[in-house]
């Protein structure tokens, strides 16, 4: 029998997706993703983060809004830009900026570095640098799920460079073959790296790039937390209900460079400018929320909640020691 | 002439053999309109044109699977993969199709392309942004292997592997794109300029694949080193007063045996360095090789210097990364023996 894929559709957004609490809640997630990433940028300054840092500032509204839609037991995976993704899952402020600057406290203890962290009782499964490759992970823990009748989803997170990776169409082939709870996240920030969406890819819209295997799609602005839940919340529901895989594409943007080494010379200033002017997430999330009544006060204690534990993860990345030399040869292959 | 760091004179091989060659074609992530991350295209497009160099879309198997059909009707591709550890994605085309067309179409067809690929640790990159998978090209026939370890060389050995009608694996030490770095992390970072090798002539010129370079003439021990180890190696010989001759070898594969045993047997000792994990690595091979043909003549079991086997760590750098102390310990360990 032939699929007849779903039309990708536009998603509209309603301020009924989430009530004024929850938006709150998602206010203070997207918040200290922000905070954490400004303080991460600044110890790289610093010198106290070596190597590979990629900050994930102007597109908080992706994952806390997705993560909106997920509960225990579910699963997020995505690529090296994840620090937004690991405190959207509730892991530890702290074990992930001690990571960040290498230290015993880190939850790779020192050995993953920014890209490279996990937790298995947050359902986290990394932090992967090898452009590309989540996504079939993330097909294979959405496998596991299957298999084993759970009821779980999984969410896999890939940018728009990665999608021109060709596992990706593999992986998407098999998931639809075999009705995999997946959904897969194309987080659309327009660049990879200094080569923009245009340049490098032929497909105009990406969330037709799921239609030759039949899975069904949204087109979300991804600055727009309420519209990223309702998308996901749509999503989600198709997995459970054992109808396969769902493919999200999120229109985003990235403020920072690349990594901490960007000579930014593939974009103007002025976009960047008019981006954050004009569609900054926590933004729109402020105004829906005095809006809805929220006071200034509220709002400020929230900041300042934020900012404390911001501060702690910096502390605590700084006082941790450093891993001992013989912890080099641990965790190679199993022990004993 | 001008003086010029290794980024430099690698940029100024690729003009020059667009300039030259209309079948020569540069592309690969970021390298068209962005001119790369390490800058090493910049400006080739704005002056050869889109078609002569040009963007891909981030797919490292495409890219390379794509070079080799466009050479079998003698296009001249240039690839760069952003990182050498990114390389892996297109590891089966570079084994089952580049290195074995010109074997399995009985010499019909090849593929003359050239995969340049920045490789090396010493940057703080930790595991996905530092690999030095070279013993994973040599080990497979039909492929050639080419490390450049000054800016002269880089020019001239990256035009011969562009001219070289076999696929060429082209690593670059990444960590002396900009300065020849020794190992000494403690010390400020020294630039090319004024340093041994940064006088490049501008137009074209060739430097041999399977020639080796021996950059210090020594009696005690013979040091085998490529890439960024051959500066650690010179600085490990100067720091502990041990009369070592420093061989660089330029190309693994063809590499040129005769140099190194010429050395050996005037030693009597030798010690490999390298910074890819030790068991199976290139070491091995060379190992294997010097004792074949300099076992008489060895006076001292032969030393390898080399990285842990673990994967690349991101918080131990200086641990990992085998610095000029590193290598004066193995240097004593090869006299003491
Ligand atoms: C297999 C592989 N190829 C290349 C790279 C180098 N690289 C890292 S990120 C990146 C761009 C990825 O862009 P995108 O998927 O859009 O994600 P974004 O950085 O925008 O979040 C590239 C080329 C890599 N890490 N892995
Ligand atoms: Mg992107």
């Amino acid at each position: 029998m032939a699929v007849s894929p779903e039309k990708p559709r536009k998603s509209r957004k309603t301020a009924e997706v989430m009530d004024r609490d929850e938006l709150l809640k998602a206010y203070s997630s997207m918040l200290l993703i922000r905070r954490f990433e400004e303080k991460a940028g600044q110890l790289y300054g610093m010198g106290l983060i070596a190597g590979f840092c990629h900050l994930y500032i102007g597109q908080e509204a992706v994952v806390v809004g997705m993560q909106h839609c997920i509960g225990e037991g579910d699963e997020v995976i995505t690529s090296y830009r994840d620090h937004g993704h690991m405190l959207a899952c509730d892991m530890d402020p702290k074990g992930v900026m001690a990571e960040l600057t290498g230290r015993s406290g880190g939850y790779s203890r020192g050995k993953g570095g920014s890209m490279h962290m996990f937790s298995k009782e947050k359902g986290f499964f990394g932090g992967h640098g090898i452009v590309g490759a989540q996504v079939s992970l993330g097909a294979g823990l959405a496998f596991s799920n299957w298999y084993r009748e759970n009821d779980r989803v999984s969410l896999t997170y890939f940018g728009e460079g990665a999608a021109n990776q060709g596992q990706v169409y593999e992986s998407f082939n098999l998931a639809n073959l075999m009705k995999l709870p997946a959904v897969f996240i194309i987080e659309n920030n327009r660049y990879a790296m200094g080569t923009s969406v245009e340049r490098a890819s032929a497909s105009r819209d990406l969330s037709l790039n799921g239609v030759p295997w039949g899975m069904p799609s949204l087109s979300v602005d991804g600055m727009d937390v309420l519209a990223v839940k309702e998308a996901g919340m749509e999503a989600v529901a198709h997995c459970r209900a054992g109808k396969g895989p769902f493919l999200l594409e999120m229109k985003t943007y990235r403020y920072r460079g690349h990594s901490m080494s960007d000579p930014a010379k593939y974009r103007t200033r002025e976009e960047v400018q008019r981006m954050r002017a004009e569609h900054d997430c926590l933004d729109s999330a402020k105004a829906k929320l005095v809006a809805l009544g929220v006071s200034e006060a509220e709002l400020k204690k929230i900041d300042d909640e934020v900012k404390l534990r911001v501060q702690e993860a910096a502390d605590f990345a700084q006082a941790s020691p450093e891993p001992d030399p013989s912890e080099l040869y641990t965790d190679v292959l199993v022990e004993g | 002439m001008s003086e010029m760091s290794m980024i430099q004179a690698i940029h100024s091989a690729l003009d020059v053999m667009l300039g030259r060659d209309p079948n020569v074609l540069i592309f690969g992530e970021d390298v068209g309109y962005f001119g790369g991350v390490f800058r090493a295209t910049e400006g080739l497009q704005a002056k050869h044109g889109p078609t002569r160099c040009f963007d891909t879309p981030l797919s490292e198997g495409g890219i390379v699977a794509t070079a080799i059909g466009m050479g079998a009707y003698g296009l001249r591709p240039v690839v760069e993969i952003q990182f050498a550890d990114y390389i892996l994605p297109a590891y089966d085309q570079l084994v089952s199709e580049a290195a074995r067309l010109r074997y399995r179409s009985g010499g019909e067809f090849w593929a003359p392309i050239t995969v340049r690929a920045p490789y090396g640790g010493g940057i703080f990159g930790g595991q996905t942004h530092s690999a030095s998978p070279e013993a994973l090209f040599t080990h497979v026939a039909g492929l050639k292997t080419v490390i450049p370890a000054t800016p002269y060389d880089a020019k001239g050995l990256l035009i011969s592997a562009i001219e070289d009608d076999d696929p060429v694996i082209f690593l670059e030490p990444k960590r002396i794109y900009n300065g020849p770095f020794d190992g000494r992390h403690d010390q400020p970072a020294r630039p090319w300029t004024g340093q041994e090798g940064s006088e490049v002539p501008e137009d074209y010129y060739k430097v041999a694949l399977g020639s080796a370079a021996i950059r210090r003439q020594g009696r005690a021990v013979s040091v085998l080193a490529y890439g960024t180890m051959v500066h650690v190696a010179l600085r490990a010989a100067e720091e502990s007063g041990i009369d070592a001759e420093v061989i660089d070898l330029r190309s693994l594969v063809p590499l040129d045996i005769d140099t190194i045993t010429a050395s050996v047997n005037k030693t009597g000792r030798c010690v490999i360095v390298h910074e890819a994990t030790r068991y199976s690595g290139f070491g091995a091979e060379l190992s294997a090789l010097v004792q074949e043909r300099c076992f008489y003549r060895l006076e001292a079991p032969i030393t390898r210097v080399t990285g842990w086997d673990t994967p690349y760590p991101h918080a131990f750098e200086w641990d990992y990364f085998p610095g000029p102390q590193r290598v004066a310990e193995g240097l004593r360990r090869a006299l003491e023996a």
